[in-house]
This record gives structure tokens, C-alpha cells and sequence, in this order.
């Protein structure tokens, strides 16, 4: 007979006998709820890799569109893609890390702090098309920025900062309060606790979020079509007040604005499975580096 | 002996996070300082009456966002209605009956899902289920309230699966306890016990995922076919408010009525979802009694 302990700290028999009558069809339903989560992502996956991966090639990822965009690659909406989510990151990790750091290490909780919080979890709550006016009418228009990598990077970094901050505070909850004692103990000071004890250890942590603020801020679309994001280009960007070719938004014309929809279908196959390759492998990196760190906190190290 | 470096450490971290609270004023103050202009030259009324939206008419341009509200709650509806219960079980399986190495195969897919963009989605629902849907009902195209329905319930299963997991484990084990020590089944547990002790969690969750739902624009943008007219059936194309400002912010024309007139539409969306959003955050607060 099989044992089996659950996270709860019971230890079951697990017997045959558990699951009868209308209960084991109930067992199956909610079982089958998540393989019915499987199978959407496994169809729009499927579709996406089976009629996409027969546009990549070198020539795809490293060449500009041409002919009217009807052929050649993408390679401008890459290089735009990572230079807006350089932008984005440079933004929020800083703004999110030292929110966390205030939250988790130098406030006194209470009233303020709450505020805080819940001014993140609401500002996660935002529609991005608001990012998107808001952006416009700040970065844009109030900054004098016009449509460039810069306000649509901006854009993006405070879409995205709800995620460094929620990841960063989990990160620094992480560390042993024994540690910060250790160190006032022996008379650091609290920015050196901060610097030299606490942040060490919370780095994977924060890289977990960064990531995932990365693969949020690199599939966002509605932020960027009116902070910066070009139809098409025929040079890269140059400055951070030039326009910019995205991946989102190049799949969004290629699909539905373009002049010859179907005949470019290929290659709007072919940019979304690069976009969705791009997220995929940025979400689990970032699913294993936050399962490497959980397990070496919960042994203790 | 406070130093320098201290003293001005501190200040930036309080800053920082002074700065997300004045962000999200500042989304509040830019949307509505934008909208007023709208506001006192046209009045609420034009904004919800029952003509359509046309800011680019000669002669009489209209701004009723009516429609488009229409659709909105005809698209968020429509995905809740399979998206709610779908989660839901799935948060109960993972949280009640899942073996730890169904957690680690399961909990993985749903936050893949969660990251797709929303773009891949909207383009999967334009190339792959419009066709079937024009097929299935047998219309001239699948892009429609239905569609899109589909793909933000879709969009917001994860948010509801992970949400309602976190509150399902968070009833505490002795009310599990008691249950099975009473004699009860883990099937009568999990629907007599843990799931009602957590209702307040699993509501939050809905919201949530209702929240993401309305504001959700790519995919709408892309799937619901996006006519103004008044829609009559899930079968018909909607416009939603987020696929409306999508559609408009790339060519207005600043500072004019209709570039306000998308304010108007924002500060309704973000006030919409800020109040659902909110509500959900008082109900996650809400911890589970324990009668003593």
C-alpha cells in the first residue's frame, strides 16, 4: 500500500476505495478541467510551431522585410524588440528593487506601507491600452519625446513595474531575519545590512522577476502603438528617440493591416513563433531559476 | 552617527516607493485631465447616448461609447462564463487533490499559458478559430463576440486558477481535519468545507480575472470584428472600449475633441477596472474565519 503525504501534513492512505460513485466523476471533471487547459495551449503551440517553423531560417531572423514587406525577415523588429525591453528594464528593476527594499526593509508597516501595496496590485490591474494613452499623452506629448524607443521603453516599464516590485519583496521575504540581526548585531548600519547581506542573497530572486517583466514588457502591444512603434523602417534605430519595429506589433500588421494579408501569412507565422519562443523560453527561465532558489531556501541555505 | 550615504540611501527607497502610489494618481490625473476638455464641451450625455461612435463624421461627428460598452460587457461575460468554472475546478484540483508531481507538470502549463502574449492569441483566434467558428454557424466570418469570449476566458484562466488556488490552500488544515476525521469523503471536504471557507478568495479570483478581461485589447482588437453598430447576438461583431482606443490613438489628432473623446473611454476603462480591481483586493484581505 502506498503512502502519500501531502503538503498539509497528513499522511493519507491512498487506497482504491477513495474516489466512488459520483465522486470519482467529479475527480475526473476537475482533472479533466486542467487537461482541457493543456490542450488549448498544446493546439494554439501546435498550430503556431507547425506552420511557423517552415518560414525560420537564417535568412528570416537576420534580414530586413522587403518588396513591400510581402518578403525578407524580421530581423528590424528584433533588434527594436530587445532595445525597447533594455529600455523597459532600465526603467523598472531599479524603480521596483528599491520600492521593494523600502517596503521590506525600511518601512515601518503600517497605513503607508498598505498604500503601497495596494497601489501595486491596482497598478498590475491597469488595462495596458491606459499604459498606452498614458504614455502617449505623458512620455510623448508632456515630455516632448515624441513617438521613440524612449517613451515607448517608459511605457513599458511602468507596465511591467508591478511584477519587479511583487518579485522583488518575495525575494528579500526570503532572507532569514536571523541574518539582518547577525548583522546590526555586530553594528552594520542598515543601508550596509541592506548592501552587503540582503541583496547578495535575494539576486536570483530579483532576476526572476526581472525576467519576467522582460517576457511581460517583450509581448505588449497596445502600450507601444502610439508611444513609438513604426509600420516599417528602413534602418534600425539609432538613438533612443527613434521610432522602433516591434515583434507584437509586427505581428499585429503583418495579420491584420497589411495590404496582402494573406499573402505575408507566412511570415506572420514565422514572427509569431519567434515572439512566442522569445516569452516561452524568458517565462521558464524564469519558472527555473525561482524553483533552484525554493529549494535552496527550503533546505535552509 | 547616521552618515550620509544612510540619510540619502533611506530617501531613495522612500522615493521609490512614494513612486508608485504618484504613478498611479498620475494615470488618474493625466486620464482625467485629458477627458475634462471632452467632458465640458460635449457634456456626459453625448458620451452614452444612443447613437454611434463616429468622430470622424463631416458635419455632425458622435462619440457614443454605448456600443462599445456593450461589447465589453458582452465579451467579459461571455469569458466568464466558461472561464469561472473552468478555473475554478482546476484550482480545486490543484489545491485538494493534484499529487505533488501533477503540481509541478500542471502549475508550469497554466503560467506558460499565462505568458502568451496577447497578440499570438488574437492572431490564433483570427487564422485558426474564426474559420471554424464562420463554419460552425455557418456566417460570412468568425470574427465575432463569440470569438473573442472564447479567447479572453482563455486569457484570464490563469489569473483565475493560480488566484483561487492560493486562497483554497490558505483555508487552514484544521477545518480539512475535522471533515475527515468526522467521516466526511475529500470529495464532500473539498465542496461542504474548504471551497465555501475560501469563497471570498475564489470571488477575488472571478474579479480579477474580470478585470483582465475588460481591459484585455489585442486580442478583442483582433478577433471581435470591431463594427460600432449596436451588436444583437454573441454572433455579431463587437467593438470593445479597449479595441475602440486601440483603434483610434495611432492617427488622432492631438488636443481635438476626439483625442479627448479616447480619454473619456480610458478613464471609463480604468475606473471600471480600478473598482473591480479593488473590490477583489478587500475580499483576498478577508482571511477565513476560525471560530474560537
Amino acid at each position: 500500500m502506498k503512502t502519500e503525504v501531502l503538503n498539509r501534513g497528513i499522511v493519507f492512505e491512498k487506497k482504491k476505495s477513495e474516489w466512488r460513485g459520483y465522486e470519482l466523476v467529479g475527480f475526473w471533471a476537475l482533472r479533466s478541467t486542467l487537461v482541457l487547459v493543456l490542450f488549448i495551449l498544446g493546439v494554439i503551440v501546435f498550430d503556431i510551431v507547425s506552420k511557423g517553423a517552415g518560414v525560420i531560417n537564417w535568412e528570416f531572423l537576420t534580414q530586413p522585410p522587403r518588396v513591400g514587406m510581402t518578403e525578407g525577415g524580421i530581423f528590424p523588429a528584433i533588434v527594436g524588440t530587445f532595445y525597447v525591453t533594455v529600455i523597459t528594464i532600465a526603467f523598472a528593476v531599479p524603480l521596483g528593487v528599491g520600492a521593494a527594499i523600502y517596503l521590506n526593509e525600511y518601512a515601518v508597516q503600517g497605513k503607508f506601507t498598505r498604500l503601497v501595496r495596494m497601489s501595486v496590485r491596482n497598478l498590475a490591474g491597469v488595462p495596458s491600452i491606459v499604459f498606452g494613452l498614458f504614455g502617449m499623452a505623458v512620455f510623448v506629448k508632456i515630455f516632448g519625446f515624441g513617438p521613440s524607443l524612449i517613451a515607448a521603453g517608459f511605457t513599458l516599464g511602468l507596465l511591467t513595474l508591478p511584477v519587479t516590485v511583487t518579485a522583488s519583496e518575495e525575494a528579500l521575504r526570503t532572507v532569514p531575519k536571523a541574518y539582518r540581526e547577525g548583522s546590526f548585531a555586530l553594528g552594520a548600519t542598515r543601508w550596509q545590512v541592506v548592501r552587503t547581506v540582503v541583496l547578495p542573497r535575494a539576486i536570483p530572486g530579483i532576476m526572476t522577476g526581472t525576467i519576467l517583466g522582460l517576457a511581460r514588457a517583450a509581448g505588449e502591444t497596445a502600450p507601444i502603438l502610439a508611444t513609438g512603434a513604426a509600420f516599417f523602417l528602413p534602418h534600425l534605430p539609432d538613438s533612443v528617440t527613434s521610432q522602433f519595429m516591434a515583434l507584437p506589433y509586427h505581428l499585429f500588421i503583418m495579420s491584420t493591416q497589411h495590404h496582402a494579408i494573406s499573402q505575408v501569412r507566412p511570415i506572420a507565422y514565422g514572427t509569431a513563433l519567434v515572439l512566442l519562443a522569445l516569452v516561452c523560453i524568458l517565462n521558464l527561465a524564469a519558472v527555473l531559476l525561482r524553483k533552484k532558489y525554493r529549494d535552496r531556501v527550503a533546505k535552509g541555505l | 552617527m547616521v552618515s550620509i550615504t544612510e540619510k540619502a540611501m533611506k530617501a531613495i527607497f522612500v522615493f521609490c516607493g512614494l513612486a508608485i502610489i504618484l504613478f498611479l494618481v498620475g494615470i488618474l490625473y493625466i486620464l482625467l485631465s485629458n477627458s475634462m476638455p471632452g467632458l465640458i464641451e460635449l457634456g456626459l450625455g453625448p458620451f452614452f447616448a444612443a447613437d454611434r461612435w463616429n468622430p470622424g463624421a463631416y458635419g455632425e461627428p458622435t462619440y457614443s461609447l454605448l456600443n462599445m460598452i456593450y461589447g465589453t460587457l458582452m465579451v467579459t461575460l461571455g469569458a466568464l462564463i466558461f472561464a469561472v468554472p473552468v478555473g475554478v475546478a482546476a484550482a480545486a484540483y490543484l489545491a485538494e487533490i493534484a499529487s505533488p508531481w501533477e503540481r509541478e507538470f500542471f502549475k508550469p502549463i497554466v503560467e506558460v499559458l499565462a505568458g502568451v502574449p496577447s497578440v499570438v492569441l488574437g492572431f490564433f483566434g483570427l487564422v485558426v478559430l474564426a474559420p471554424l467558428i464562420a463554419r460552425a454557424f455557418n456566417l460570412n466570418s468568425g470574427l465575432n463576440a463569440f470569438n473573442g469570449a472564447i479567447l479572453v476566458g482563455i486569457m484570464a484562466l490563469p489569473t483565475i486558477i493560480t488566484l483561487a488556488e492560493d486562497a483554497i490552500t490558505a483555508v487552514p488544515k484544521e477545518y480539512r481535519h475535522a471533515s475527515l476525521a468526522l467521516g466526511g469523503t475529500r470529495w464532500q471536504t473539498i465542496w461542504k468545507i474548504t471551497t465555501p471557507a475560501a469563497f471570498s478568495g475564489i470571488t477575488a479570483a472571478a474579479m480579477l480575472g474580470m478585470g483582465r478581461a475588460i481591459g484585455e485589447t489585442m486580442t478583442v482588437l483582433m478577433v471581435t470584428g470591431n463594427m460600432v453598430a449596436r451588436p444583437e447576438s454573441f454572433l455579431d461583431s463587437v467593438r470593445t472600449l479597449s479595441a475602440g482606443i486601440a483603434i483610434d490613438i495611432g492617427d488622432v489628432v492631438f488636443n481635438s475633441t476626439h483625442f479627448h473623446a479616447l480619454f473619456v473611454a480610458g478613464l471609463l476603462l480604468f475606473l471600471i477596472t480600478f473598482a473591480v480591481n479593488l473590490l477583489a483586493d478587500i475580499l483576498i484581505q478577508r482571511k477565513p474565519e476560525v471560530s474560537k
